[in-house]
């Protein structure tokens, strides 16, 4: 196996807060350490990266340490929670940005594709585009002129192809971003989330390319939060926590890892304040408390009894129109159920400033075996105030509720269940 | 481990002088390309299109030659005004404008560099080129009022001469001119914005500084002063081909010259090494 990409002892600094004042003064006590010899000063400082703790020394370091190599034809993923440096780590790879320390060693020719569509004009026709946006990844115009047709057939454009892209929808920019992207033809690909764009034909599309790209014996690097693209695509993973990496191996291993160390809920069931994904200040899961029809706190549950999980949600304003979810995901991460308080009795019920107790009741329709819960609250637009993911573990155990009470059902494939009759006629 | 041979290596800095223009010329085709989106995409969906590279520089004469040569009553070595001033202008409107937007290279095209590496000098010198073309169009313009001049009016000031022959190089000169300074204000301007201010305003004040305005005959023994403007030297030259009036010195030109090898060298090691980090400071 022959290495083709190593990566030595990255690290990269920030600066945190406006860029702007001190920074003359700071430059100025930088080249003085240089011009005696010395070392950067601003380099022995600098925290760990982590969203929610306070810093003083104004510097923060987005990637420390990072070593590792990817072999000709593997096909990597890197997971890590938002803020954990995925995409910085991307951003070095790709030469947007350089290092602070360390170096990277590249084999081939490399091809990022951090966002579809760089440089679209929106006067400019697809054509046009095409040949604009071929040329900035890094293709020559004979290049572009050979595949043409294929980039234009893959993307399904043909009738706007001479239209300029300022009149197509998103979906078709989208599209035809990716049309020529896919058709680069690097040693090494470099995909950041790319794909949570798109409908679910066309993001089929892109993973089944993806899929020919890596079987054609070229590397592909692979940045996305969803578990389910992951795991069906890549055999190694990385593991990102706080600008390191924490954990390198087979996918599948990675993402129980990561799961395992997402912060979890207290006994209590309360939520401690650094576990949201997402959050905008405006309203705050404060805790989630899974209990049996008595009420009581549970951790595991029968075989279908019903679930009931209790949400206590704080917000800074009233809120109205807001679309709150719950999510259940298998322990390796694909989402088995979402379901929302939208199409309800509880639709547009207003939230009060403050504390809103919420209750939502599930037929329990899950196959035994370990599950993980995420919540979230939305505008009804979309913009997401709060995201907690797999904040709660819990169990459906193999021993029936109800009418069948205390039978143990001994099966362990598939994770829904579902009603069926059978009839056999001979 | 066994000797590798890599094909690209990242690391936080490389050498001075490592000005890449291998890597420059792989991408030679993206450097057409944007030359072509600059020039197709401005006019789009306007009625007049191209005509716009001409109403522009003949409303600033017009105006010039109201305010400076009506009611100034400025000299222009006899030359007939608008003629003179659509001659420095035509020249200075290259140079103010290639600066200006080489100037903003890497704020304006935030967008695309911080999602995709390519040699970032690709943009000023596509700007450099698609102003250029622009260029072209408006010395067709001048080359229409000087005809008139020269052979209908037949005017008795109006007289070119062999030096026309220095001509493409005076243009090259500029072209360097208004790059080197453009990379190295745009190298700057990514950590320190007010470089942008003093340039949208320091370019205005340079023109009537430079002898697009007043022909340096009058500057007297300050002349010299002027003409540590590389530009100065260049427009009086252009005058001197066409026209017959001006100074014309081969040690000016030839101080111009050096001065924009040194600024293009000197540019181009500033701005390659902002361009691997600009994004964290931008």
């Amino acid at each position: 196996m022959t290495v083709v990409l190593k990566a030595e002892n990255i690290s990269k600094q920030y600066r945190l807060g406006q860029v702007g004042t001190g920074t003359l003064s700071h430059d100025l006590r930088r080249f003085w350490f240089k011009a005696r010899g010395k070392e950067d000063p601003y380099l022995q400082v600098g925290v760990e990266n982590d969203r929610t703790a306070k810093d003083s020394s104004g510097y923060v370091w987005a990637l420390k340490d990072i070593d590792f190599e990817i072999n000709q034809g593997d096909m990597v993923g890197i997971i890590g929670k938002n803020g954990a440096g995925k995409s910085t780590l991307l951003k070095l790879l790709s030469r947007v940005t350089a290092p602070t320390t360390g170096s990277i060693s590249i084999k081939g020719r490399i091809a990022a594709l951090l966002e579809v569509g760089t440089g679209f004009h929106p006067e400019l026709t697809g054509r046009e585009n095409i040949y604009l946006n071929g040329a900035i990844l890094g293709m020559t115009r004979t290049e572009i002129s050979s595949k043409l047709d294929e980039i234009v057939e893959f993307s399904g454009c043909q009738k706007y192809i001479d239209t300029p892209v300022k009149r197509y929808s998103s979906g078709m920019i989208v599209r035809l971003g990716f049309a020529i992207a896919a058709h680069l033809e690097p040693e090494i690909l470099i995909v950041d989330e790319v794909l949570a764009v798109g409908d679910a034909e066309f993001q089929e599309k892109c993973i089944g390319k993806m899929k020919d790209i890596s079987s054609e014996g070229r590397t592909v690097l692979f940045v996305s939060h969803n578990m389910a693209s992951m795991k069906s695509l890549c055999e190694k993973g990385f593991l990102m926590e706080r600008g390191r990496m924490t954990h390198k191996g087979e996918m599948n291993n990675i993402i129980e890892t990561y799961l395992a160390t997402t912060t979890k809920s207290s006994d209590s069931g309360e939520i401690p304040a650094n576990a949201s994904t997402i959050n905008t200040g405006i309203a705050k899961y404060k805790r989630i408390q899974f209990v049996d029809a008595k009420g009581m706190m549970i951790e595991r549950i029968n075989y279908k009894a019903d679930m009931r999980f209790q949400l206590e949600l704080d917000c800074q304003v009233p809120l109205k129109d807001v679309i709150i979810d719950l999510r259940i995901l298998t322990r390796d991460g694909i989402e088995l159920v979402h379901t929302m308080n939208k199409y309800t009795s509880a639709d547009k019920q207003p939230l009060a400033q403050g504390l809103n107790k919420i209750e939502c009741t599930i037929l329990n329709q899950l196959q035994p075996g370990n599950y993980t819960v995420s919540i979230g609250v939305h505008e009804s637009n979309g913009l997401t105030l709060d995201f907690v993911e797999n904040i709660f573990d819990f169990s459906v155990m193999n021993i029936g509720a109800g009418d069948d009470a205390g039978y143990t059902y001994d099966f362990k494939l598939g994770y829904v269940h579902f009603n069926s009759t059978w009839k056999i006629e001979n | 481990m066994s000797e590798q041979k890599w094909d690209l290596v990242i690391k936080p800095k490389s050498s001075l002088i490592d000005l890449r223009l291998k890597e420059l010329w792989k991408y030679r085709d993206l450097l057409l390309l944007f030359v072509k989106r600059d020039f197709v995409a401005v006019y789009k969906q306007t009625i007049l299109g191209p005509l716009w590279f001409f109403i522009q520089p003949i409303l600033t004469t017009a105006m010039f030659a109201l305010v400076f040569g009506y009611f100034g009553g400025l000299k222009t070595d006899g030359i007939p005004a608008p003629l003179f001033y659509l001659t420095g202008l035509t020249l200075w409107n290259y140079f103010s404008e290639c600066l200006t937007k080489t100037s903003e290279t890497f704020i304006k095209n935030q967008a695309i560099f911080g999602k995709v590496f390519f040699p970032r000098l690709i943009v000023p010198l596509s700007i450099t080129l698609s102003s250029l073309l622009k260029f072209g169009i408006q010395f067709l313009l001048f080359a229409c009022v000087w005809s008139y001049y020269y052979f209908i009016d037949g005017n008795v000031h109006v007289i070119p001469n062999l030096t026309i022959l220095v001509v493409p190089v005076l243009v090259v000169m500029m072209a360097g001119l208004s790059l080197g300074f453009g990379i190295i204000f745009s190298s700057i301007t990514t950590k320190y914005k007010d470089m942008n201010f003093l340039l949208a305003f320091g370019v205005q004040l340079l023109m009537y500084a430079s002898s697009v305005v007043i022909p340096i005959s009058m500057m007297g023994k300050y002349a010299w002063i002027f003409k540590l403007n590389p530009m100065v030297n260049i427009i009086e030259a252009f005058k001197y081909a066409f026209l017959g009036a001006g100074q014309f010195s081969w040690f000016w030109l030839g101080y111009s010259f050096v001065f924009m090898l040194i600024l293009l060298f000197f540019g181009t090691i500033i701005f390659n090494r902002v361009e691997k980090s600009f994004m964290d400071t931008v």
